[in-house]
């Protein structure tokens, strides 16, 4: 045996607690799906999310029925919930593809336990966004019109528009988030196969596992079609919300026609992402006893991510008042004082204090490492970004160039509903995911630990 | 009764470190068709074991330029032949609005032909392998490694491969009815 390698001299927390063999991190995981009672707390959670998803049936299938005249949209503010919804969930996705891709090629082996439940949390929330421009269509039955096929309308979609370019990049971006998530999770699969008790149990996981049994030959494969997933989604995350921007910016609406909405859109996405990542892990972390594989250094980590990314969302608006000003154009101008002054200003100043003021306390370490204030905080940026999405769609679209055609924007119950149906929904799906399968990578986990480590004889 | 024929004789080791070692020495001895079985990816254990052809980057590669190509051939069809619509009398091949479809494409068939392709070069789905007759061999898929010798090794003899295997060390030693 040589000797045991030593943890590198800092002062951080370790990425997985000492003392950790690949027995214990197996049992450990795979007890929380295969031999754990379920706790009377996960019921009530799941019933609660699991009505919130029934309220979404209802206002969903009532919206199917009456048209999109249910919700508060009217000219000339068309676009509503639905869009803003649309981006917020969209966003919130980002930051699972960042922790599982971007920082796999960075070889950041901290996001080991924390990229499986964030791809399933990405899934989640493309699901949730995927509904609404859907409900947004007016006849939603129709939503296959968006793709390209032969038809005997012999009609094409018009690939110049941007609202195209959208139906391609989050159709590609849900696929491909849910591949990298499944072929995550193959071989964590086979270890639940091989360790279940329950019959019926060992089928369902056997056959997912679709008869993996690790040979060296596999693991290569494996290995290098994961580095490639890994690299392909890379551009694709930074490319799906500049084409959700591009809906905005190609257009000619003052308040939306800007360069800078791309960078500043993907670091909003990553920024409200992390939100919500640390939002679901310091609750499972607690509940499940895994401070030993989520410890201090991934919070501080994900808190240091989201300053960074706060900080680029602030510079966006710094510009967005900028440019407002030395265009010169008085209809931008117009719409940056109507942000600070007009109608929907309260939710402006909101928006500044919830994005930009309340985060910068983590600039203190012990800010950053409290799960208790982090929780606080990353609720605070996800209403931030979500107030963030209202003021770009809303205030934008309620006063633009003729003073005849402003108005103002009243939501109604429906969409609030729907909205708060999509929340139930996401949290039903992360209730069943928990309980159902690994939320830890736990093959990726075993290679953290040091004896995984080949010695030189 | 007939007694089953055998797959391979399969040797199982403690650590990642113990494995690698055991592979090369049977490469090293003339054992060509081996194979060796982790719970998690062991560096150097392909080479190990004498793998070095592996094709995902290419089928990636193939796919990904299959669906760009095609991805702006669909776009460039449909607006310059099947439905040209002007629009602001901006032109109908107007290329730079076709390069966000043809990247999504790109990225959507690589995606896909890295993973399926992966899984068609591994030959999954295989729901049954001989290798999961023994009953060791489930703790594959936690914290054992395993080296097997297929029984189709031309050099593979039932008590001389034994002995050799044995001559590395192993926790134990399997039969691995075919």
């Amino acid at each position: 045996m040589a000797e045991p390698t030593e943890p590198p001299a800092t002062q951080r927390a370790p990425v997985i607690e000492p003392g950790h063999t690949f027995g214990s991190v197996t049992d450990q995981i795979s007890s929380i799906v295969l031999t754990r009672p379920t706790s009377n707390g996960w019921f009530v959670g799941f019933g609660i999310a699991f009505l919130l998803t029934m309220m979404l049936l209802y206002a969903a299938g009532y919206l199917f029925l009456k048209g999109v005249g249910i919700w508060g949209i009217t000219i000339p503010i068309a676009w509503g919930f639905a869009i803003v919804n649309f981006v917020w969930w969209i966003g919130i996705g980002h930051a699972g593809t960042l922790i599982s891709a971007i920082l796999l090629l960075l070889r950041q082996s901290w996001r080991n336990s924390i990229n499986r439940f964030a791809e399933a949390m990405t899934l989640f929330a493309v699901a949730c966004a995927g509904m609404f421009p859907i409900f947004h269509l007016g006849r939603p039955w129709l939503a296959y019109w968006l793709f390209p096929y032969p038809n005997t309308m012999q009609y094409w979609p018009q690939f110049r528009s941007p609202l195209v370019w959208d139906v391609f990049a989050v159709s590609t971006y849900a696929t491909i988030s849910a591949v990298f998530w499944f072929v995550g999770l193959v071989p964590d699969l086979g270890t639940l196969r091989d360790r279940s008790e329950n019959r019926v149990a060992k089928i369902v996981y056997g056959m997912l596992a679709m008869g993996w049994r690790g040979s060296a030959r596999h693991w290569h494969r494996y290995e290098t079609a994961y580095l490639l997933l890994a690299g392909l989604a890379t551009p694709l995350v930074l490319s799906v919300h500049t084409v959700v921007s591009f809906d905005f910016a190609i257009g000619i609406v003052p308040g939306w026609h800007t360069t800078i909405f791309p960078p500043y859109f993907v670091a909003g996405a990553i920024y409200s992402g992390f939100a919500m990542v640390l939002m679901l892990a310091i609750p499972i972390r607690k509940i499940y006893g895994l401070e030993g594989f989520i410890t201090e250094r991934h919070l501080e980590n994900s808190a240091k991510v989201m300053l960074a990314t706060g900080l680029i969302v602030g510079y966006g608006y710094m510009i967005e008042g900028f440019m407002g000003w030395y265009s010169g154009n008085r209809y931008d101008a117009y719409t940056i004082w109507n942000r600070f002054h007009g109608p929907y200003a309260f939710w402006y100043w909101m928006l500044l204090i919830c994005n930009l003021l309340i985060p910068q306390v983590l600039w203190i370490r012990k800010l950053r490492t409290s799960p208790f204030w982090l929780f606080l905080i990353s609720f605070d940026v996800l209403v931030g970004m979500w107030l963030e999405r209202f003021i770009i769609v809303v205030v934008s679209l309620q006063r633009d160039f003729l003073t005849s055609s402003w108005g103002m924007y009243y939501p109604t119950r429906w969409d609030w509903a729907i909205f708060i149906g999509t929340i139930g929904f996401f949290l039903a799906c992360m209730f069943l995911f928990v309980r159902l399968l690994p939320m830890i990578s736990i093959f990726e986990m075993r290679t953290l630990l040091p004896e995984a480590e080949v010695k030189p004889e | 009764m007939k007694r089953a024929p055998i797959y391979g004789l399969m040797a199982e080791f403690d650590s990642p470190t113990d494995l690698v070692a055991a592979a090369e020495r049977t490469r090293d001895a003339g054992y060509k068709r081996i194979d060796a079985y982790s719970p998690f990816p062991v560096e150097g254990l392909a080479e190990a074991i004498g793998f070095h052809h592996d094709l995902v980057p290419l089928v990636t590669l193939i796919g990904g330029l299959c669906g760009g190509i095609g991805g702006y051939l669909l776009q460039y069809w449909i607006n310059v032949w099947s439905y040209p619509v002007n629009i602001g009398g901006k032109p109908y091949h107007s290329w730079p609005a076709f390069i966000v479809v043809t990247f999504e494409m790109t990225i959507l068939f690589g995606g896909l032909s890295a993973v399926f392709g992966m899984l068609a070069l591994n030959g999954l789905p295989m729901p049954y392998h001989p290798v999961f007759n023994v009953p060791r061999f489930a703790f594959a898929s936690k914290d054992r490694f395993f080296l097997i010798v297929f029984s189709s090794d031309p050099k593979y003899d039932a008590a001389s491969t034994r002995q050799f295997l044995e001559g590395l060390g192993p926790k134990s030693i399997s039969e691995v009815p075919d």
